[in-house]
């Protein structure tokens, strides 16, 4: 085995196993742990795939602000652990309609993604063999910052409008979370 | 490595996001599983540009990535505003709306 694949289970690996973790935990603050070590097994991935700029992103942005926030709020909130016993009267997955449709669905589901795989062609390539990566940040840079024209799609309209999606999703957070005077 | 390996990979991540989200009673977990579910979208868009050898699919990337920070902040936002009408993040404790 070349040491590529050995890295690709190696990182694939932790990122199941942390995401495993985050949905077996009883307490969020280990569910927000684990889903960090996740976040580095894909980080690795990432470089892997030849993607250093989204790689260091995932680490920055994701591991770093989001998680923090999510680790600020589950620590603020003093959040009490789920309740076993609660949990077992009130899930809704207690009742054997809901589990026998979910069941036939998620089975349906578990067969065309196979059957899709398997009519795929090319899935056994190694991923880019033919293709050189186009992992250089300048590129990236260019890309996002050109208007569409010329030719090639760019992305300046969307990371405009994204920024007006941030400004909103920062008004509506201070508006939701504030103490009511009424 | 080739291609259909990682398109598994995201596919197991998204169901691990997708169960969370449908067997957990606790409303950061569900905010959790959400997380990982885009995060095996991210995995699935840079394999395809690596593939292709192209940036778009680093660029999507980055957009979901920014999605994604303003969906957690006003998310945990509301779970603050929640957590303070009925000291509980259950969702079944979450049942005005229920006719």
């Amino acid at each position: 085995m070349s040491s590529d694949a050995l890295l690709f289970y190696a990182f694939a690996g932790v990122a199941v196993l942390g995401a495993l973790l985050v949905v077996s935990q009883r307490n969020p603050v280990y569910s927000v742990l684990a889903l960090i070590a996740s976040f580095f097994g894909l980080s690795g991935l990432y470089v892997l795939l030849e993607a250093p700029f989204v790689a260091v992103v995932q680490i920055i942005i994701y591991a770093g602000a989001i998680m923090v926030l999510f680790l600020f709020t589950v620590m603020l909130l003093n959040v009490p652990r789920e309740d076993a016993a609660e949990w077992d009267k009130s899930h809704p997955l207690y009742r054997p309609g809901a589990v026998r449709i979910g069941a036939v669905l998620a089975l349906l589901m578990a067969l065309q993604l196979g059957w899709a795989l398997s009519r795929t062609p090319g899935l056994s390539a190694g991923v880019g063999d033919d293709t050189a990566a186009a992992s250089s940040v300048s590129d990236l840079g260019v890309k996002l910052f050109s208007g569409a024209g010329d030719g090639s799609a760019g992305y300046m309209f969307a990371f405009e409008v994204t920024s007006i999606l941030i400004i909103i999703a920062m008004v509506g957070a201070v508006v939701l979370a504030r103490k009511r005077e009424d | 490595m080739p291609i259909g390996h990682y398109l598994v990979l995201s596919g197991l991540l998204f169901c691990i996001g997708a169960v969370g989200v449908f067997l957990r009673r606790n409303l950061i977990t569900m905010l959790l599983s959400v997380e990982i579910m885009l995060n095996a979208v991210n995995l699935t868009f840079v394999a395809f540009g690596r593939q292709f050898g192209t940036v778009d699919g680093q660029i999507i990337t980055f957009f979901v990535m920014t999605v994604a920070a303003a969906e957690a902040a006003v998310g945990l936002a509301l779970v603050i505003a929640l957590f303070r009408t009925r000291e509980s993040l259950n969702p079944e404790a979450f049942t005005t709306l229920k006719w």
